[in-house]
């Protein structure tokens, strides 16, 4: 048994300690909005927090997680309780699949939580890990600018 | 009739394969109308007008039968019912609906007929019609080919006002009121007191009444939605991470599952060993399927990583092992025996290249790989009654097919659930994989298989888009572009697919010459010739299609031919152009990106046009060249869709699409060695990531007789664009896809 606390919440599984993190999300315990993209820490659609900082959950051996504290998409926000990037998301209509968005906005929360006021640069630098197939970028820089214009806001 | 009956037997793809199989029609059949499929199960109390509009003493269901692969069509459909039926926007529900021959695509005949989209003759419009016909006697219920919205666009604001019409006289029944003293808005019939009788509490009252019939469609100008920015209705999902796609689903006693199937694709398998897979934690079982092998196992990452220790051996691919070998088979087609189509044959070329310098350049398109970010994945439970399928499917009908040909079902029996996708760009137009899953569910029946491709499985069984080769002569004379002779030698999209359904088609593939042959230019001799290669590796529709690597070869040679005419390249391609819509698409990207204006040093810039799916598109690309490369820094681009739907979604479609045609024309191609796919996840073909991404200025024009879908026609023309802006920053001109064999990009 592997005991993990997710978006605040204790859970215990009985899995292989190899397992990555992504799976133990999705076919464990059934929180699907984090996604398998790739497997190999290319697309960032598995993002996650750990201990607040952006992880791709693809490559986190669950069974080195022991008491780690982790935050998914689903406990970013919810909507009716969004997090100010996914307003930002929302209102600038950022989704077309949406498939990559998850990971887009942990990114995202994460990069505005060192970087409060990224530049078009840090944003490049920080989130060209994350791969959009349908091509969104132009809203997501757009989106982030007015996340961190709520977020500064308060 | 006699001729049209002759061309459409040469010439139409759809249509033909439809004749091919065996169906014989008549006008009586094709004016039949389909049985409304929501009668079926419509419970008391509740009423349907037609198969768009569903309506209980709870709620409004929209049907919204056209799959939404990230291009918002759900919304987009949705809008175009409750504009005519007066509900308020998002006070409804949608649903995908169940397949049916009621929701035919007309619009799917449009690019199969062989008459440039700007021909608008009778003979055109008639075949047109006659196609459109077949395909709903046929019930080609399919997503595909931008057609959404012209199918769309008429067929489903008549729904509604079919609806709302219905409704007021079922108000009138109730109330006594003249039908012409009602109203509607909101979700319900307002009465001449200013009281409203919900629609959802008429609804009892109103399936006992005869749908309406002559309705009057809203003048344009009053509105509500259509042509105005919309939130689109999985924007919250989709900014929140509770969209569910078909990979999120569960139903109750499910086993996970992934396969290993030979990479060279349709190769066999000779024997596999799988004793230590066997034993690997998760594993519940392995089993044989076609060409391969399936693992199931508790967990997707269990079933995975044991196929990923199960040896194989793999038979050989049948088609040659080596890239350059596919190139060289391509290369050998440019002859008579091959010659698919004259597409375009204006002026006398002959003439034209004999009485000038003549200038030739040679080109290439390779394979490129659809890979949506959701890997192919399918639920499908059989058991002795019927087979369920959860998967998202641009062809819900072509599926129940395809999945009853595995299980031994009739197609009636497979229930099809169809699910919100991750993307498709083409991919989800193919059944294999479907299939695949069926396999496994019929071998289990009873326990409802979930089956997911690993990224690695996806990519080695991706069907990529065709690879191409042109061979162009032109000529110049007096500082004008003269003559244009351009030929295409590629394998067969359409047949390549159609191929794995069991369907032949007969007759010149549209998709080899698309992008090349329909540009409405007025050029003294022009001549577009399609050669057919032999099958090589499977190959299928990826966003555009033909005129990606059609268009790239156009409009470079034309770029080309400018250049040597000493001309600029806009103003040539103005002169050249006949077609008034399109004029005004190239004259939009001028004005939007003055072009001619003056450009800080190391920048420059091209321009390019191609028209697809009836869309004229034009774009201009600066870039500006740097020690470390090129990079990509402004792009404007005009298309015009006859009616712009929602020009928030439009804007985004458009820049989707340009990152979509850029990413893969500058960094991605697919090659073959030992009979396999060398690329195997997103490293090796990567796309556009977001520090490439220049700054994208659209700009939707209107003036087109005709609504148009906006999915694809962005694609085309990003590829000639910036190579033509690359000549103009550097003077090496590419000629060959992907650009950064060539250069360097920042």
């Amino acid at each position: 048994m592997i005991s993990l606390t997710i978006n605040g919440e204790a859970h215990e599984v009985d899995v292989q300690p190899e397992m990555p993190l992504l799976w133990v999300l999705r076919d464990e315990l059934g929180l699907t909005g984090t996604k398998y993209g790739c497997g190999i820490a290319q697309c960032g659609a598995c993002t996650v927090h750990l201990d607040g900082i952006a992880v791709r959950s693809c490559q986190l051996r669950v069974g080195s997680l022991q008491g780690a504290s982790i935050t998914t998409i689903e406990g970013l926000g919810t909507p009716n309780a969004m997090h100010a990037v996914q307003e930002a998301w929302s209102e600038k209509q950022v989704a077309q699949c949406g498939y990559c968005q998850s990971g887009q906005m942990m990114q995202a929360a994460s990069l505005l939580t060192t970087t409060p006021k990224p530049t078009d640069a840090q944003i490049d630098a920080v989130m060209s890990g994350n791969l959009c197939r349908c091509g969104t970028y132009p809203r997501i820089r757009a989106a982030i600018h007015a996340a961190s214009n709520k977020l500064q806001e308060g | 009739m006699g001729k049209l009956a002759t061309i459409t037997r040469r010439t139409f793809l759809i249509g033909s394969a439809a004749i091919a199989g065996g169906i014989a029609f008549g006008v009586y059949k094709v004016k039949q109308t389909p049985d409304n499929p929501l009668n079926d199960e419509l419970a008391d109390g509740a009423a349907t007008f037609n198969p768009w509009v569903l309506i209980d003493s709870d709620k409004i269901t929209l049907v919204v039968p056209h799959a939404d692969k990230g291009q918002g069509v759900a919304s987009a459909q949705a809008a175009l019912i409750a504009e005519e039926l007066d509900v308020g926007w998002g006070d409804f529900d949608t649903s995908f609906g169940k397949p049916s021959p009621a929701y035919w695509n007309t619009a799917m005949a449009e690019e199969g007929v062989p008459f440039m989209s700007t021909d608008e003759s009778t003979i055109a419009e008639g075949l047109r019609g006659v196609v459109g016909g077949v395909l709903k006697l046929i019930g080609m219920q399919g997503t595909g080919g931008s057609t959404s919205m012209p199918d769309s666009f008429d067929k489903l604001r008549e729904a509604g006002a079919v609806a709302r019409e219905t409704l007021k006289l079922a108000a009138s029944k109730k109330t006594g009121l003249a039908v012409s003293e009602l109203k509607t808005e909101g979700g319900a019939v307002i009465l001449p007191d200013g009281s409203a009788i919900a629609y959802t509490q008429l609804a009892d009252l109103a399936a006992t009444i005869e749908p309406a019939e002559d309705v009057t469609l809203r003048d344009p100008a009053s509105w509500r939605l259509i042509g105005k920015p919309m939130p689109r209705l999985d924007t919250l999902a989709k900014s929140t991470g509770t969209q569910r796609y078909g990979i999120d689903l569960s139903v109750p006693d499910m086993v996970y599952a992934t396969v290993k199937i030979n990479p060279r694709q349709g190769g066999v398998m000779n024997g596999f060993d799988a004793t230590i897979a066997n034993d690997m934690p998760g594993v519940l079982k392995v089993i044989e399927i076609t060409n391969g092998v399936a693992v199931i196992a508790t967990n997707t990452w269990y079933a995975i990583n044991a196929a990923n220790a199960i040896e194989f051996n793999w038979g050989d691919a049948p088609y040659p092992a080596e890239q350059e070998d596919h190139w060289q088979a391509v290369s050998d087609s440019f002859i008579e025996d091959r010659l698919d189509k004259t597409w375009r044959d204006d002026g006398d070329i002959n003439i034209s290249l004999a009485d000038s310098a003549v200038f030739s350049a040679e080109y290439r398109s390779p394979y490129v790989a659809h890979q949506p970010l959701e890997p192919l994945n399918a639920i499908v439970k059989v058991s002795e009654q019927q087979v369920e399928v959860w998967t998202g499917h641009q062809l819900p009908r072509m599926l129940q097919q395809q999945v009853a040909s595995v299980t031994g079902h009739d197609s009636e029996q497979v229930v099809f659930h169809n699910q919100y996708m991750g993307g498709s760009f083409g991919h989800r137009l193919e059944l294999e994989y479907v299939k695949v899953a069926a396999e496994i569910a019929n071998q289990m029946r009873g326990t409802p298989v979930k089956m997911t491709f690993s990224r690695e499985e996806d990519f080695a069984h991706d069907f990529p888009r065709h690879i191409a080769m042109a061979r162009g002569q032109g000529s110049v004379k007096d500082g004008k572009v003269h003559g244009i002779d351009l030929s295409i030698s590629s394998v067969s999209p359409v047949s390549s697919q159609m191929g794995r359904v069991g369907i032949s088609v007969p007759g010149p593939d549209a998709q080899i010459p698309a992008g090349a042959w329909n540009n409405p230019y007025n050029i003294p001799a022009y001549r577009m010739r399609a050669y057919r290669t032999p099958e090589l590796a499977p190959v299928s529709s990826w966003r555009a299609v033909g005129a990606n690597g059609a268009g790239f070869f156009f409009d470079s040679f034309l770029d080309e031919l400018i250049h040597e005419a000493g001309a600029d390249p806009m103003q040539e391609r103005i002169r050249l152009m006949q077609h008034d819509v399109s004029r005004k698409v190239l004259e939009a990207v001028a004005d939007m990106s003055s072009w001619g204006g003056e450009l800080p040093a190391n920048h420059a810039r091209g321009v390019a046009f191609v028209e697809s799916f009836g869309v004229p598109t034009a774009a201009v690309i600066q870039v500006s060249s740097e020690e470390a490369g090129i990079r990509l820094q402004n792009v404007w681009i005009a298309a015009d869709v006859g009616t712009v739907v929602d020009p928030e979604n439009f804007e985004n479609l458009v820049q989707g699409g340009v990152v979509w045609g850029l990413g893969h024309a500058m960094n991605c191609e697919i090659t073959y060695s030992d009979g396999k796919a060398q690329q195997s996840n997103y490293h090796a073909h990567q796309a556009m990531r977001l520090h490439q991404c220049p700054n994208i200025m659209v700009r939707g024009l209107e003036n087109g007789s005709k609504i148009r879908g906006i999915g694809e026609p962005p694609v085309p023309v990003t590829a000639p664009a910036l190579a033509n802006a690359i000549f103009a920053a550097t003077g090496q001109r590419i000629r060959e896809l992907p650009l950064n064999k060539h250069i360097d990009f920042v």
